[in-house]
């Protein structure tokens, strides 16, 4: 783990260890009932990229905003969202958060800031913006994180978003996961440049961090928030990470050929980000092995109680898509 | 009653909508200049945060609006030109008309989209279509299509007061026309045609830009003595049909006046319905009067060659009320 001036205390460790942990065990029940028929729509699972969700959004608040991708899970968790809720959604549940009508790519809360995964790869840029401005316009000191991909980084979006919000001074925070590959495809092979050179032609601070290092996250994100919160505008935070499961879980029943290679896999799990996270802990004797087994029970019996909950759970109203969408003028 | 100019009351609504409400804001490219005239003198009355000059970037602007939006704010977002809302347009289908329902209802979007559509002017076929078909079949926007002065200033206020993503369609080229206005603080509720003239052999059905076309045909075709009821939509979604179908019954004949291209058209949708509803009254196939399935041409003797006018719906009545049963 790097060493810098921001010294957390084991008070703000847990609760990342707390995060990652919950993350990573909600999606690997999500792949199991996946693999086993369960679940009625595909999963893009953030197994791997868990350092990033929690390192950011330790810094938020319910008022601040995110917006998220396809791959959504972890920044929803990670924000505050209810693990019952969110498996419930995504079994198409009733009791799910967007009551079985959005499903594993659109999990939103409003209440908690979260403005939704987004099936539209770099459609979060323009939603974050505009929350960020917003947030301007309020004249506190809300913030908008957009979390997205560098497969995101090539749309147009990216570079008129960092314009706007370099312009009017806004206080959106783009964090970059760059997980090594658009979909299927190899970040090189579609993406010239460094991303993050694109954000600093911005002039507006830019930081890449080892995205599977939580506490490099943690420490570049607060900065990052803490310079939105004064006023003093748009940041950006390139996290070079690696997705360790599929772009979707389906996707080795229609491939048919692998787009990489096991050892590269292998190699990344190596850094796996959680499995780092606990060595450090216990390496600097922050916390010891009975604590962490401790919260890993906890964290499973949550995992447990929510995808019980969403197994449970009442099928979704069909007639609920006419009563929500203009329920209020039917021609 | 005062006479104003088309823009005019486009422009008093907002100035009256934003006084009323602090939470409606206004951007989009050079609504400061205001091109058109509908947001003139904004930002001098509402400050530099509720009207905003933005970049041409409309891909962002629409996302915007929906950020806003869900941030607690009344966007309204100026396109200028129709054709642009296709730049934007992932915003619109896939985010404003989606989000509501994904996130189970928990969002809503009072977002008004102001833009100037049609043709006649030669601007050529990038800022002269008339993009509405594409916007009715989203299923999560209202598209509002005002002809008239009065009705555009209390259709406007209705929309900046409701909670749902609506397309706010400028006639384009018409704002310096004039009618009577009312003074008073009134609005006028989507989803009610207007019924302008009344009559008893053909139903006229015009949309928007084709309003004043349908008043010059119904006159041309009194006339030639045929009596043809005029009805303006004034919103396609939501539409009125329950007033369309009520004046089919009684005339039996239908033509809408629709200045989209033909193909899916407003036109071909509203033939669709009464076909669906009002068929036994019908004593004539439906016609549509509509722009063929090409781009615009830019020259005046070409663009008005595929525009719809009042001879092509009067002739296209009069075909309807001459044709013998059954033919």
């Amino acid at each position: 783990m790097n060493s810098t001036n921001l010294d957390p205390t084991k008070d703000t460790l847990v609760p990342l260890l707390r995060r990652m942990l919950l993350i990573r065990r909600v999606e690997e029940r999500l792949s199991a009932d996946f693999h086993a028929g369960k679940l009625p729509g595909g999963v893009h699972l953030y197994i791997g990229q868990e350092a990033v969700a929690a390192g950011v959004c330790a810094h938020l608040r319910d008022s601040d905003t995110i917006t998220s991708t396809h791959r959504g899970h972890g920044h929803f968790l990670a924000k505050g969202g209810s693990p019952r809720a969110m498996m419930a959604e995504i079994w198409g549940k009733q009791e799910g958060i967007c009551r079985g009508m959005g499903g594993s790519m659109h999990v939103a809360d409003v209440s908690k800031g979260i403005l939704g995964a987004n099936g539209i790869v770099a459609a979060g840029l323009a939603i974050a913006t505009g929350s960020a401005f917003a947030a301007k316009l309020d004249k506190g000191d809300r913030v908008a994180v957009c979390f997205f991909g560098d497969g995101a980084s090539n749309q147009g979006t990216f570079m008129e978003c960092l314009n706007v919000s370099t312009l009017w001074q806004l206080p959106t925070i783009f964090v970059c996961e760059n997980n090594n590959f658009s979909e299927f495809s190899p970040t090189a092979t579609v993406t010239a440049g460094a991303i993050i050179d694109r954000a600093r032609a911005f002039k507006i601070p830019c930081t890449a961090v080892d995205g599977n290092d939580v506490l490099a996250v943690w420490r570049a994100a607060g900065a990052a928030v803490e310079h939105a919160r004064k006023g003093g505008g748009p940041s950006f935070i390139e996290a070079h990470t690696y997705r360790l499961h599929g772009h979707l879980e389906a996707e080795k029943s229609f491939l048919k050929s692998p787009y990489r290679e096991d050892r590269e896999i292998e190699e990344w799990r190596q850094r796996d980000p959680l499995r780092r996270f606990k060595d450090y802990l216990t390496g600097e004797r922050i916390c010891d092995g009975g604590e962490i087994d401790a919260l890993e029970a906890e964290i499973a019996e949550i995992v447990e109680d929510a995808a019980r909950f969403a197994e449970a759970g009442e099928p979704a109203d069909p007639n609920l898509v006419f009563d929500i969408m203009f329920h209020e003028q039917r021609a | 009653m005062a006479k104003k100019r088309y823009i005019q009351a486009i422009n008093d609504a907002l100035m009256e909508e934003m006084a009323r409400d602090p939470k409606i804001i206004l951007f989009g490219e050079d609504v400061e200049i205001s091109m058109f005239g509908d947001t003139q003198g904004l930002r001098a009355r509402f400050g530099a945060d509720r009207i905003r000059n933005t970049p041409i970037c409309e891909a962002t602007l629409t996302g915007m609006a929906v950020g806003a939006a869900a941030s607690g704010y009344r966007v309204v977002l100026h396109m200028m030109f129709s054709n642009f809302i296709y730049t934007g347009f992932d915003a619109i289908a896939n985010q404003m008309a989606k989000l509501r329902l994904m996130t189970g209802g928990q969002m809503r979007f009072p977002i008004t989209v102001l833009a100037g559509y049609g043709g006649g002017r030669s601007s050529a076929a990038q800022h002269s279509d008339t993009p509405y078909p594409a916007l009715m079949n989203l299923g999560g926007v209202n598209v509002v299509v005002p002809a008239s002065p009065a009705d555009a200033k209390g259709l406007l206020k209705t929309v900046l007061r409701a909670d749902n993503p609506t397309f706010f369609l400028e006639a384009g080229g018409r704002g310096a026309e004039t009618a009577e206005v009312p003074d008073d603080d009134y609005t006028i509720p989507l989803g009610k045609a207007a019924v302008l003239r009344e009559g008893r052999d053909v139903t006229i059905v015009a949309i928007g830009t084709m309003v004043k076309h349908g008043v010059a045909a119904a006159a041309e075709l009194a006339g030639k003595g045929i009596d043809a009821e005029l009805i303006d939509v004034r919103s396609l979604v939501p539409f009125d049909e329950d007033t369309v179908l009520a004046s089919v019954r009684k005339t039996g004949r239908l033509v809408v006046a629709d200045e989209a291209r033909d193909r899916c058209s407003a036109a071909s949708h509203i033939c669709a319905v009464v076909a669906d509803k009002g068929f036994g009254s019908l004593k004539a196939a439906p016609k549509r009067v509509t722009v063929p399935n090409v781009a615009m041409p830019y020259a005046p003797n070409a663009e008005k060659n595929v525009l719809p006018n009042a001879t092509k719906i009067a002739e296209a009545a009069a075909a309807l009320v001459n044709a013998k049963a059954g033919s």
